[in-house]
C-alpha cells in the first residue's frame, strides 16, 4: 500500500504530469467555488492547490507565478463573492503565524511551552486596550459605561501596535523564561501551563481596582486601521466589481484588507523564521533540543538562547495578536484558554516539529477541520434529522438521532485524537523537518 | 609555566567525595593522560574543570585565571574543548551543523546580520561551512557533511565529536575515553591523529584513556586517580613500575604476587 502510493507520487510527479495536476486543481477548484460559492467541496479542491503546488517538481518560476496568481487574484475575487472563506484563510495564516512562533519554541529548542496563547493574548489585549474606548473607561464600572466615551487613539496607530505587540509579547517571553527556564521538560510544560492560565485570569479580572480590562465581558469596540484613501478604493471597486458580480461593500473590503494584512504577517513569519533556523541562533536552538550538556559544553549560553526562544517564539503571538484584536474589533479572555494552547500545539505536532512548511500545514489543517468540516458535518447531521431518511438494516430513523450530537463541538475530541494518532504512528508530523543539504566542496571531488 | 593549574579541588556528592585535594598541573603543549580503575572521579575531574560540577573546594587556573564559578559555556569560551565518555552528538542535525555548532562562540553574527541576511553573515557562514568541511577531513571523514549525525558509524561519530571540539579553536582539548569501543587498528589511527592535533595546531591534549596500549603509547606524562585522590604521576615508564598504581589496578593481593615473581 504504501510503495503503490510512493510509486504513483513518483509518476505523478515526472514530465509535464505536474504542471497539468496543478492547474487541474487550480482551474477546476476555482471555477467551482465561482459557480457554487458555498459548496465545502469545491472549497477543499481549491484550498488544497497550494498543498500540491508545494509538492511537485515544477520550476521555481512557474511555481511561484501560480502561487502568486492564486493568492493575490483567485482567492480575494472568489473570497469576495462568499466572504466566509476569506475568514477561513485569515484564521489559517493567523494560526499558521502561532504555530510557527511556537514552532520555534517547542519545535526547535525543544522547550515544551503549553501556555503559548498568553503571549496572543498579550499582543491582543495591547492593542484592544488601547485601540478602543477602554482608556476612557478606566474608572467606570464594568457594563455601565457612559455611551459617548471617546477612541483614546487615532486607528492609524494600529501600525505601531503591530511592532509594540511584538515587542510586549517578546518581554513577557522573557519576563516567563527567567524564572521558569531553571526547571526542565514536564516542569516546565508545567509551569508555562500555570503561566497560560494566570495570563487569562488577570484578563478576566482586572476590571478592578481599575477597569484596565473590561473582566469576563471583554473589549468592544476596537478599532480598525482605516482603509486606504477613496480613490485607492475606487480604483479596485471598478477593478472587481465585474470579477464580483456586484460593486465590493466597505465590510467586503474590510475582509480582503485583513486577509493581505495576515498573508504579509505570514510571509514575514516564515522568512524570519527559517532565516533564524539556518543561522548560528537556530543551530544552538536545535544543539539545545538534541543535547543540553553538549551544547552548553560547546559554549553555548543556555539560558541566554532558551530566553531568546521563548522571545523570539513570542514576539509572533504577538503580532498577531493585535492583528486578531483589530479583526474581531472584540476581546475577551475566553479566546485565550488553555485549548487555545492546546490547539496550535496540535498544528505543530500534526505538522511536525520543528518543520517550518509542516507547521503552516498543520494550521491550515486544523483550522480548516474545525471551523469548516466539522460544522458543515453538524449541519449535514441536522438536515437528516429533518428529513424522513431511516437508516436500512438496523432501520432507525434519522429524526431519533439525539440533539447532543453535535460534530461542531468536538473540537476537544478531534485535538486529543490527532495527538494521540500522530504520537503513535507519525511522531515527526506529517511533513518532518528536513535539515538543509549544503554544496559542500568536499563532495565535489 | 603550566597552562592549567589545579589546587586540592573537592568534589562530593552527600557523603561521597568523588574527587579529593585533586592537585595537578599540565604544561602547554603537552600529551597527557588520566587513569585509574572504574569510579576514581576521572570524569568527576573533568566535569569539574569544565563547570558542570561546581567543585566544594581548591583552586582551578587555566591561562592564569579562575575558572571558578564559570559556567560551562563560559569555561569553553575560555578556550577549553572537549568530547564525552559516552558520544553525545545532536544527533538529528547534519555532520557539518554539529561541526558548525562547535564553533558558536568563534562566529559574531548579531539577528540583525541573521535577519537581513548582511554580507558579514552570508561571508561568515560561508567561511564556517568550508572550516567545518575542513576539519571534517581532518580527522579522516569524507563525504559526509550532510549525513545526519546519528546515521553514522560509531567510529565516524567519535571523529565528529574531535572535530566539534576543534572547530572551537580550543588551546586545551579534553577527551573522556576518546578510544572507547574501537579496534586496535581504529585505536592505532586515532593515536596518529591526537599526535597530529598536538604537533599541527599545538593543542595540549588531557585525556581519560582505559586503553593501555593507548595511554602508554602516547601519553608523554600521567597521571592516575583512585578513590578520588591522584595516587602517582609520572613518565609511562615510571607508571609501569609504580607499586601503587598496579596496588589500585589489581588489588593489593595481585600487587604483593606481582611483586615476589620480580
Amino acid at each position: 500500500m504504501k510503495t503503490l502510493f510512493s510509486d504513483l507520487y513518483k509518476k505523478l510527479n515526472t514530465g509535464f504530469w505536474p504542471i497539468l495536476i496543478v492547474f487541474a486543481f487550480l482551474v477546476v477548484g476555482s471555477i467551482s467555488v465561482y459557480l457554487s460559492p458555498r459548496s465545502l467541496s469545491a472549497f477543499l479542491i481549491l484550498i488544497t492547490t497550494p498543498l500540491i503546488l508545494y509538492f511537485m517538481k515544477i520550476n521555481m518560476k512557474i511555481k511561484i507565478f501560480i502561487g502568486l496568481l492564486l493568492i493575490i487574484v483567485i482567492l480575494p475575487v472568489l473570497g469576495i463573492r462568499n466572504i466566509f472563506y476569506l475568514e477561513v484563510i485569515f484564521q489559517m495564516a493567523v494560526f499558521a503565524a502561532l504555530a510557527l512562533g511556537l514552532n520555534i519554541v517547542v519545535g526547535m529548542a525543544g522547550l515544551l511551552d503549553l501556555g503559548y496563547v498568553a503571549f496572543y493574548a498579550v499582543g491582543a489585549y495591547a492593542w484592544a486596550i488601547f485601540g478602543s474606548k477602554q482608556m476612557s473607561l478606566l474608572h467606570s464600572i464594568p457594563g455601565a459605561a457612559p455611551a459617548n466615551a471617546p477612541f483614546f487613539l487615532d486607528p492609524r496607530w494600529f501600525w505601531l501596535f503591530i511592532f509594540l505587540g511584538v515587542g510586549l509579547a517578546a518581554f513577557t517571553g522573557i519576563l516567563l523564561g527567567l524564572p521558569v527556564l531553571r526547571v526542565k521538560g514536564d516542569y516546565l510544560a508545567i509551569v508555562t501551563l500555570g503561566f497560560g492560565e494566570v495570563v487569562r485570569v488577570l484578563a478576566l479580572n482586572l476590571d478592578k481596582p481599575i477597569n484596565l480590562t473590561n473582566g469576563p465581558q471583554g473589549i468592544t469596540p476596537i478599532q480598525r486601521p482605516p482603509l486606504p484613501p477613496e480613490a485607492v478604493m475606487q480604483v479596485f471597486r471598478n477593478l472587481l466589481t465585474p470579477l464580483v458580480g456586484h460593486p465590493p461593500t466597505d465590510a467586503e473590503f474590510y475582509n480582503v484588507f485583513f486577509y493581505f494584512l495576515a498573508l504579509v504577517i505570514i510571509a514575514i513569519a516564515i522568512l524570519v523564521a527559517t532565516r533564524l533556523e539556518d543561522s548560528r541562533i537556530g543551530r544552538a536552538w536545535t544543539a539545545i533540543r538534541e543535547d543540553e550538556t553538549a551544547a552548553i559544553a560547546m559554549g553555548i549560553p543556555l539560558v541566554k538562547m532558551k530566553l531568546a526562544a521563548f522571545a523570539a517564539g513570542a514576539s509572533f503571538a504577538g503580532a498577531v495578536g493585535a492583528l486578531y484584536a483589530a479583526n474581531r474589533t472584540f476581546v475577551s479572555p475566553e479566546t485565550f484558554s488553555f485549548l487555545q494552547s492546546i490547539g496550535v500545539l496540535t498544528m505543530v505536532i500534526l505538522g511536525g516539529l520543528g518543520s517550518i512548511p509542516g507547521v503552516i500545514f498543520g494550521a491550515a489543517a486544523v483550522v480548516l477541520l474545525n471551523i469548516q468540516v466539522l460544522q458543515n458535518f453538524s449541519l449535514y447531521l441536522s438536515e437528516l434529522r429533518q428529513s424522513d431518511a431511516v437508516i436500512p438494516i438496523i432501520n432507525f430513523a434519522w429524526k431519533n438521532l439525539s440533539n447532543q450530537l453535535d460534530p461542531a463541538k468536538y473540537q476537544k475530541l478531534v485535538f486529543g485524537i490527532i495527538l494521540v494518532l500522530m504520537m503513535i504512528f507519525r511522531p515527526s508530523g506529517l511533513i518532518p523537518a528536513e535539515r538543509r543539504k549544503r554544496e559542500l566542496v568536499e563532495d565535489k571531488e | 609555566m603550566s597552562l592549567l593549574q589545579t589546587t586540592n579541588v573537592v568534589k562530593r556528592f552527600g557523603g561521597l567525595i568523588a574527587v579529593n585535594k585533586m592537585t595537578f598541573s599540565l604544561d602547554e603543549g603537552r600529551i597527557v593522560s588520566i587513569i585509574g580503575p572504574n569510579g576514581a572521579g576521572k570524569t568527576t575531574f573533568f566535569n569539574s574543570l569544565t563547570g558542570i560540577y561546581k567543585p566544594e573546594e581548591g583552586q582551578i587556573q587555566f591561562k592564569n585565571h579562575s575558572l571558578i564559578g564559570l559556567r560551562p559555556d563560559q569555561v569553553a569560551a575560555t578556550g577549553i574543548a572537549r568530547t564525552f565518555q559516552n558520544i553525545r552528538l545532536f544527533g538529528s542535525m547534519t555532520v557539518i551543523e554539529n561541526i558548525m555548532v562547535g564553533m558558536h562562540i568563534r562566529l559574531k553574527q548579531n539577528p540583525i546580520d541573521i535577519l537581513f541576511r548582511t554580507r558579514h553573515f552570508n561571508a561568515e557562514e560561508l567561511e564556517a561551512e568550508q572550516r567545518a568541511s575542513e576539519w571534517m577531513e581532518y580527522v579522516g571523514l569524507k563525504n559526509v557533511g550532510n549525513e545526519l549525525a546519528r546515521n553514522l558509524p560509531y567510529g565516524g561519530q567519535r571523529r565528529i565529536e574531535i572535530a566539534r571540539a576543534l572547530a572551537a579553536n580550543p588551546t586545551l582539548l579534553l577527551l573522556d575515553e576518546p578510544t572507547a569501543g574501537m579496534n586496535p587498528n581504529e585505536s592505532e589511527d586515532a593515536i596518529k591523529l591526537f599526535r597530529r592535533i598536538r604537533d599541527d595546531k599545538g593543542i595540549t591534549i588531557l585525556m581519560i584513556e582505559h586503553d593501555m596500549r593507548v595511554v602508554m603509547g602516547i601519553s608523554e606524562y600521567i597521571s592516575v586517580m583512585d578513590y578520588g585522590e591522584k595516587i602517582a604521576e609520572g613518565t609511562p615508564q615510571e607508571i609501569r613500575s609504580n607499586q601503587r598504581v598496579i596496588e589500585a589496578y589489581l588489588g593489593r593481593g595481585a600487587a604483593v604476587a606481582h611483586e615476589q615473581k620480580h
